[in-house]
């Protein structure tokens, strides 16, 4: 399959995938017993303002036509205005986007460090101490609540020890540095502002901690997993029948070899750090889009719910994407064969 | 959701060689050399037993109040303390585990049920009724589900009923394509074609011989998926999306303990601490199974 192949199948899936998304999402938005117009307006409000309000959001048209306009909406980027915020959608999640994707890159990288060579390790001591250890902290890590992990680690190091903060970005004594890419880490080094990266970091740690123990198991599994089968390969013997050195054996050719599946997997893997972040998010007051939707939910406001489903969906799509040309280009059996 | 993609990404296959009766003697042997598997199979059986037996070793009732011993560490007359309206934790994680754990199998068995016959169907139908209702599910699958789950749980009205029926319907998809693909390589098999050589109808192909042939892979990944569902239901809880107070969930515990933690650690600690062991028992199951019925993985 080439490069031009697969991308344009993603495409066609992403389109189907936002007009799925956007079909659930509104079927959903109007199942609910709340009426948004008065939420908006108020418990106090008369029924005038609330028929007004009601016709200014569209919601006395017929309900096709009201999904018509939406769909219209999303193709121009207008998401609808948030009830609870009361701005547009689109700037919201704008605003909050980069909080989650520095939180997420930041788990998936404690993530990747740790989880490499513990499944290397795993591996190549299958069924020794060292494996069944591993193991077991692979698997704590997929069975851990991560809002529970998030709790005990603010009551180790923020509660007890009083090293690290336990909410938040940045002190609230510090202004956020200058936006250039939305990282608050990346975006104070840039500032040169060394108490603001300072700030951005410790606060970062707990957070990126939470969310990166969930999937440093999936990794180690991974990683284990893989190398188990690239250990098997002929040419691992034929290398360990040439005298080659068993580090140079398990770096340089399996690892290299057990790297490649495990791309699909890690990059999938990101995707699911959605889910650990909405938590994650929730327990350390991180200002970040699941926060946003949780408290979306909370208040019932579907615009939100609606245009942040729809951005994660399509980053999803786009996700996987990328991981498949990423893929493609490390094994060229693939490009090839298909 | 989170925690599956590994195995959503790599299903465990086939059964026996020839995809026929299980060896048990086999299944024996390798589950008596995995440590691991034997230790998720005792702390299954262990909280098992602690759902069976909760009226008779919980200490207290869990809805007893005890205003006179509130927020109270934990000590001789409450090993766990207790909250703060004096209810002794321990009682609510023994109770509990009859709410959390079922709640994880109720998850399971729905998605389950609905998702392999859903995609034996499908992959028995072929042609365009296959191709349609595989487009959709992999269009289901393009949903990040939790947020999925939590939408559909939030429009639903929060308690653990909808909690569990949101949670189950986003998992469906997983089911349908590991069926579908079962139900394809068998429906190939010589007695399945036999079966359509003798005229019989094709419900009762997919009763008599896909569904009995395709359910290793499935059950494995059923136990993967109970920890993923209790650790799923839990987290809505937390988040005020299922269970409600006064339940005692272990989810809705840790989140009223949320409160308390920099003063009572106590409190959120030992109900995540429940989720936590209950989850490590499946997936160390899951990981097992999955070890024993995948030829791949056999001698090495």
């Amino acid at each position: 399959m080439s490069f031009a192949n697969t991308i344009r199948r993603r495409l066609i899936l992403l389109v189907f995938v936002v007009f799925g998304v956007s079909v659930v999402t509104f079927v959903i938005s109007h199942l609910i017993p709340g009426d948004p117009a008065r939420m908006m307006a108020g418990e106090r409000a008369t029924n005038e303002t609330v028929a007004h309000i009601r016709a200014e959001l569209g919601l006395d048209k017929p309900v096709p036509v009201q999904y018509i306009e939406y769909v219209r909406g999303l193709l121009h980027g207008n998401f609808g205005i948030s009830i609870r915020t009361q701005r547009p959608v689109i700037d919201d999640i704008l605003l909050f986007f980069p909080a989650t994707i520095e939180l997420a890159v930041a788990a998936l990288l404690l993530a990747i460090i740790l989880g490499i060579p513990l499944g290397v390790l795993s591996a190549v001591a299958k069924d020794r101490a060292v494996d069944q250890v591993s193991r077991t902290i692979s698997v704590t890590g997929i069975s851990t609540p991560a809002f529970w992990l998030g709790l005990l680690l603010i009551y180790v190091f923020y509660g007890r020890l009083g090293i690290l903060p336990g909410s938040g970005r940045i002190a609230s004594d510090i202004p956020p540095p200058p936006a250039v890419t939305g990282f608050y880490t990346i975006d104070a080094l840039i500032a040169g502002d060394g108490r603001a990266f300072v700030s951005a970091l410790t606060h970062l740690v707990l957070p990126a901690l939470t969310l990166g123990f969930i999937h440093l198991g999936i990794v180690t599994r991974q990683i284990r997993s893989a190398m188990l089968e690239v250990l098997q390969e002929d040419y691992i013997r034929t290398a360990k029948a040439s005298g080659i050195s068993r580090a140079r054996i398990v770096f340089h050719y399996a690892l290299r070899n057990a790297l490649i599946p495990s791309v699909t997997m890690i990059g999938l893997a990101f995707g699911d750090l959605l889910y650990g972040a909405v938590l994650t998010e929730t327990v350390f007051a991180w200002p970040g889009m699941g926060n946003y939707v949780v408290q979306s939910i909370t208040a019932l406001d579907f615009p939100a719910i609606m245009g942040f489903t729809v951005v994660a969906s399509t980053a999803y799509v786009l996700l996987n994407m990328l991981v498949d040309l990423v893929y493609m280009a490390l094994d060229p059996q693939i490009r090839e064969v298909g | 959701m989170a925690n599956t993609e590994l195995m959503e990404g790599k299903p465990p296959v086939a059964v026996a060689p020839g995809g026929g009766l299980l060896d048990w003697r086999y299944v024996r042997y390798r589950f008596a050399h995995s440590p691991l598997a034997l230790l998720g199979l005792a702390i299954i059986l262990f909280v098992l037993a602690v759902m069976a037996l909760a009226p008779w070793i919980a200490p207290y009732d869990p809805a007893r109040l005890d205003l006179l011993h509130r927020l109270a560490p934990p000590g001789p007359l409450h090993w766990f303390g207790t909250d703060q309206v004096g209810r002794d934790i321990l009682s609510r994680i023994i109770w509990g585990s009859r709410v959390s754990v079922t709640v994880g199998f109720g998850i399971v068995a729905i998605s389950m049920l609905c998702g392999t016959a859903l995609g034996a169907f499908s992959g028995l139908a072929g042609g365009g009724i296959d191709t349609a209702i595989m487009r959709v599910m992999d269009v289901l699958l393009s949903f990040p589900s939790f947020v999925m789950a939590m939408a559909l749980a939030a429009a639903l009205g929060p308690n653990l009923t909808n909690a569990m029926l949101a949670i189950a319907v986003v998992r469906i998809p997983f089911y349908v394509r590991l069926a579908r693909g079962q139900a394809l390589s068998l429906r190939e098999r010589p007695y399945v074609k036999a079966a359509e050589t003798f005229g019989a109808s094709r419900i009762h192909i997919v009763i008599r011989h896909i569904i009995p042939n395709a359910m290793a892979p499935i059950i494995v990944q059923s136990t993967l998926d109970i920890g993923v569902a209790i650790l799923t239901a839990s987290a809505l809880s937390f988040i005020g999306l299922g269970a409600q107070e006064p339940t005692a969930e272990w989810g809705a515990m840790v989140a009223s303990g949320r409160d308390f933690l920099l003063d009572q650690w106590w409190y959120p600690t030992f109900p995540g601490l429940a989720i936590l062991v209950t989850a490590v028992g499946f997936n160390l199951l899951g990981d097992g199974l999955r070890d024993i019925f995948d030829p791949r993985l056999r001698g090495k």
